[in-house]
């Protein structure tokens, strides 16, 4: 019998660990979105969220670590098992098509790889940007806090950054398309009644994300910054 | 007689394991929409030996769609373009005047290339070496009947056996996973009475050799599951996943 460790590192184990950390992920991106939607709340209720979270103390660090633990690792599996390809086919075919049917080799699947290293690369600029982003220190119900609100607004007055934004979040949809229902297979879930809603809804998920993600971006870009949704 | 029409056949000729091969064109004009995919192929050998060169090798033995021998990839698909069928049972009517086709071997680290098309697949054997039986004596005839086995189980356990281990699944996988071989034969053997006493063992031997044979990962892609013949679900890759997890967890606790 193999150790749990090894059983973690063959391609099964693999596949496990790519499904639990997606899911955190999923998780994650879930409620990094219902937090960015207090920017149209109360006019200082993003500042107050941020204020909160940042000042979550340990268990930030935690979160954090947890977070940064399961983006390298699942980007470190997904990078791997594309390595690993090339070694499993050494001679490639000089024509290949999908045969449709119940195949779910679709774009989203296909791209999985590019969409994904975009992504990371995409959080390094996104995090440079907010996390570590100089902001106004503001008084904010009799404490300092960072105005991060008013960072938002005028990053994504640069045309560079609200298409960009916009087309990362039309690709972390994607990744999600396949990522979503494949998560569900790697953890071990076998075909049955659901299957087919369990695709379907990620695919629904998927667009949602995207969707939810880049509208902010794109309002704020069009809308200006005195935007009614936004305003102080 | 039937009309007949002309296909244009790129088809990959390779004259050793170590040569390089490359893909020579064939026309064939005595094609007839009646003959099997590998009967146009003996027709097309037919020709090529009536002119002195050496004919096209395929593997094939049944032509029947049960022993999993007629490995082709045609224009890019695993046995073809038709759903639940082998190279051997699509037949020229899918195909009209004119058509160019592309033939190449199943390619995958784990299936080289022997001759033309023909490719090694015992590394399939070697998986099933590995684990893919049952260790006790399992009777007679008769004795089938002294253990009582679920109508369902059997079942299930019936369209996990149908598999005949031609190897599309890897060949048709962009990573060239052998999971859903591997995963049937597992979803077979581990839900019968006379296979479960050795489920963990079987399950963990079978992935780590599955593994060694240079198969490379599972990205849930589904490919393998629309190009198997007999229509195996990658519900089996998930069984072998929960049953090769359970073996660890319980193998680092003994």
């Amino acid at each position: 019998m193999p150790s749990f460790l090894d059983a973690l590192k063959s391609q099964v184990g693999r596949k496990i660990l790519t499904g639990i950390t997606g899911v955190g992920l999923i998780l994650f991106i879930i409620f990094h979105l219902i937090g960015n939607l207090t920017l149209f709340g109360d006019p200082q209720a993003f500042n107050e969220y941020t204020y909160a979270l940042e000042n979550l103390g340990f268990i930030l660090y935690v979160l954090e670590a947890g977070l940064a633990v399961a983006f390298l690792l699942h980007a470190y599996i997904g990078i791997s098992i594309w390595w690993n390809r090339r070694k499993a086919r050494p001679q490639g075919y000089k024509k290949y098509q999908s045969k449709g049917g119940s195949s779910h080799q679709t774009w989203a699947a296909k791209s999985m790889i590019f969409t994904g290293i975009v992504l990371l690369v995409f959080l390094v600029i996104h995090i440079d940007t907010f996390k570590f982003g100089a902001t106004e220190t503001i008084m904010l119900n009799g404490h300092e806090a960072r105005d991060l609100k008013s960072l938002v607004i005028a990053t994504f007055q640069q045309p560079i950054y609200a298409f960009g934004y916009t087309v990362v979040m039309i690709l972390l949809g994607l990744h999600l398309g396949h990522g979503f229902w494949s998560a569900f297979t790697s953890l071990t879930m076998k075909h049955n009644e659901y299957s087919a809603l369990i695709y379907t809804v990620g695919i629904i998920f998927a667009i949602l994300m995207a969707v939810g993600f880049l509208f902010i971006p794109l309002y704020i870009y069009f809308a200006g910054p005195d935007a009614a949704l936004i305003s102080y | 007689m039937a009309d007949t029409f002309t296909v244009h056949l790129k088809i990959w000729r390779q004259e050793g394991p170590n040569e390089p091969g490359e893909l020579v064109d064939y026309t064939l004009d005595k094609v007839n929409e009646h003959m099997s995919f590998l009967e146009m192929l003996d027709v097309l050998n037919e020709e090529i030996v009536k002119e002195g060169g050496v004919p096209i090798e395929f593997d094939y033995d049944c032509r029947e769609g049960i022993c999993g021998s007629c490995n082709l990839m045609i224009n890019g698909q695993a046995h073809g373009p038709k759903a639940m069928t082998c190279s051997c049972q699509l037949h020229m009517r899918n195909y009209s005047d004119g058509d160019t086709i592309v033939i190449e071997p199943f390619r995958a680290k784990g299936f080289p290339v022997i001759k033309d098309l023909v490719v090694d697949r015992s590394a399939f054997d070697r998986i099933i070496e590995a684990g893919g039986y049952v260790s006790v004596k399992t009777g007679s005839a008769p004795d089938a009947n002294s253990i009582p086995v679920d109508k369902s189980v059997a079942d299930t356990a019936f369209d996990y056996a149908t598999c005949i281990g031609c190897g599309a699944c890897v060949a048709a996988c962009p990573n060239s996973s052998a999971s859903l071989f591997t995963g049937a034969k597992l979803a077979h053997l581990n839900r019968l009475p006379q296979g479960e006493p050795e489920r963990a063992e079987r399950t963990v031997a079978m992935v780590e050799q599955m593994e060694e044979e240079g198969f490379g990962d599972c990205s849930n892609y589904a490919e393998c599951e629309a190009v198997c013949p007999k229509g195996i679900s990658i519900s089996a890759i998930a069984e072998m996943r929960r049953n090769y997890m359970k073996a660890a967890l319980k193998g680092s606790e003994a």
